[in-house]
């Protein structure tokens, strides 16, 4: 999934094309202007078949069904298991950025900072993962973490049964399936940064920690911004990761929605677990949308 | 850069492990001689064996590359008409709410639209048919495809639409001879992330599937539980292998052709 961060790419794109491709349709064209419009038709059908008609439906049962007699929106909130699971779903979400930029930081930064030639093997190492199934990536985890797998045969003492089944199982998980999400919009922010910045503040005498702190850290904010908020998003989604790698008994929002809607066919309750969901993580999109105008070195950056 | 780095460059070494490293456990395993996920002592083709010769994990290849062809198609049909349409079209406002509809897969959590695809499915008897797959598997897609084909339309040069158009094409001459051939790589890559898209897609098709056709990663989920043999082992192997070798071929092609056109696109 490496659409979220592909996603800003096409504003760019249609911010650049607007301009340029107004004057050929306005005034002089000789086909009629909305045919224009017409193209996208085949496109929208399919977006309303595969998820507008969709999602409406999920948000039209959670108002109308009431599973057990009770409207479902009321259920979840009397239920206290379910602020317990959604709770728990921010935490590994926040917990999975906080890894994520431990690791992803440091790393994009490298990339930023070094020769074409290493930075290139760099950025196949983040791409690799792009390139190859999701689901191979966490079936490899299972192998790591199952009982009389590599990880209990190397530290037997440590994880004897190994780790399967666990909430470290499902963190570790998500941390390094989630990394490339990170480092990538940290890499496109870092490398427009002015290293000489840096540079001039070193030469008028602070130390290289300092000018770390005080130059590059502040502009790199804007990749900070965007790659937490890619990872925190897509967490929150998660089904299939936690559902390969966790315990139901530590479920997360997503196998929630799994376990109501297929296991119970309480399609209220699924529809407004899925409502909520879809909800906050369009808040969070909308609220960065917004909240990236007021970052430093978010204008005049490509 | 230079020696002081020497902290930063390991700890970087160490990342860059981790990115790649714990995946490719499923190679050696794949090749194991024991019938569980247990590192290998010893090695065997038997689990490939059974992956060729079992007729659940063939048909489930076979829907998978079948699903994957179609629903790119139709995506990538859809998605570069659109695209166009997008870019074009007069009223910015109408279309970039359009555009955030089509791109709207990219963020919705894939569980909520599986959810609603089923219900929907299930009302109009969708459910495991591939009409239904390439469906579902097509609006997935589009978004790849509008992304990488937008990306082409801004660095094409209208001017040469014009002049065809002043000449005597047609519109659609004009799309065919002039607009198409200019953005083919985008679309190309459209196609091929929309296809990979498709072949990796697990949670929507888990909805959708039916016990009479299933997809690939369906079947790789389910048997994760169910049987915990390497087959899936070697069926994961090959389908790195699959789609490491799709997207390096679309790389190197785009590649070729980036440095054929380069005199002209200074960059």
């Amino acid at each position: 999934m490496s659409e979220v961060s592909t996603a800003g790419a096409v504003q760019h794109a249609d911010r650049h094309a607007a301009p340029e491709s107004r004057p050929a349709t306005s005034r002089r064209s000789v086909r009629p202007r909305d045919a224009y419009g017409l193209m996208v038709l085949p496109a929208l059908a399919l977006a309303a078949v595969g998820i507008l008609y969709p999602v409406a439906l999920s948000l039209w049962n959670s108002l109308t069904k009431s599973d057990g007699g009770q409207n479902a929106y009321a259920w979840l909130w009397e239920n206290p298991v379910y602020m317990e699971i959604l709770m728990r779903t921010f935490s590994t979400a926040l917990l999975t950025v906080l890894l994520c930029l431990g690791l992803g930081y440091p790393f994009a930064y490298l990339m930023a900072i070094s020769g074409p030639k290493v930075r290139a093997m760099l950025i196949a190492f983040t791409l690799f993962p792009f390139w190859i199934s999701g689901l191979v990536r966490t079936f490899a985890w299972v192998i790591i973490f199952q009982k009389d797998g590599p990880l209990a045969t190397m530290a037997p003492m440590l994880f004897g049964d190994g780790l399967l089944r666990t909430a470290a199982a499902v963190q570790i998980g998500l941390v390094q399936v989630l990394l490339p999400f990170m480092v990538l919009p940290l890499f496109n922010v870092m490398k427009g940064i002015d290293m000489r910045l840096v540079a001039a503040a070193e030469s008028l005498g602070a130390r290289p920690l300092v000018a770390f702190g005080r130059v590059f850290l502040p502009l790199s904010l804007p990749g900070i911004f965007a790659g937490s908020l890619v990872v925190f998003v897509m967490t929150l989604g998660y089904y299939v990761l936690p559902q390969m790698l966790g315990s139901s008994r530590q479920a997360l929002i997503g196998q929630a929605i799994f376990t109501q809607a297929n296991d119970l066919n309480n399609l209220g309750r699924s529809g407004a677990l899925s409502v909520i969901l879809l909800v906050i993580s369009l808040a969070l999109l909308a609220v960065s949308a917004w909240g990236r105008r007021y970052l430093p070195g978010s204008r005049g950056q490509r | 850069m230079n020696s002081k780095h020497i902290g930063l460059k390991l700890y970087g070494a160490f990342v860059a492990l981790i990115l790649v490293l714990p995946t490719l456990i499923v190679i050696p395993v794949s090749f194991s001689n024991k019938s569980s996920f247990v590192f290998p002592d010893g090695w065997s083709l038997r689990w490939y064996e059974t992956f060729f010769t079992d007729r659940g994990w063939m048909a489930a290849s076979w829907n998978s590359v079948q699903i994957g062809l179609l629903s790119a198609l139709l995506a990538t049909v859809a998605g570069t008409a659109a695209a166009i349409g997008l870019t074009r079209w007069s009223r910015r406002k109408t279309s970039s709410t359009l555009s955030s509809i089509l791109l709207s897969p990219m963020v919705v959590p894939g569980i909520v639209m599986a959810i609603g695809i089923y219900m929907l499915f299930s009302q109009i008897g969708l459910l495991g048919t591939v009409h239904g797959f390439v469906i579902a598997h097509a609006m997935l897609g589009i978004p790849f495809v509008v992304v990488a084909v937008t990306a082409s339309l801004s660095g094409l040069d209208v001017q040469l639409e014009k002049a065809a158009a002043s000449m005597g094409a047609t519109p659609f001459g004009v799309f065919r001879q002039i607009t198409l051939p200019l953005i083919v790589p985008g679309v190309a890559s459209g196609a091929l992330f929309a296809f990979v898209s498709s072949f990796d897609e697990v949670i929507v098709s888990l909805f959708i599937k039916s016990p009479f056709l299933e997809t690939l990663p369906v079947r790789m989920y389910s048997s994760v539980t169910d049987d915990s043999n390497p087959t899936i082992a070697a069926a994961g192997t090959l389908v790195l292998l699959f789609t490491t070798l799709i997207l390096a071929v679309g790389s190197a092609f785009s590649r070729s052709r980036r440095r054929k056109l380069s005199p002209r696109s200074s960059k």
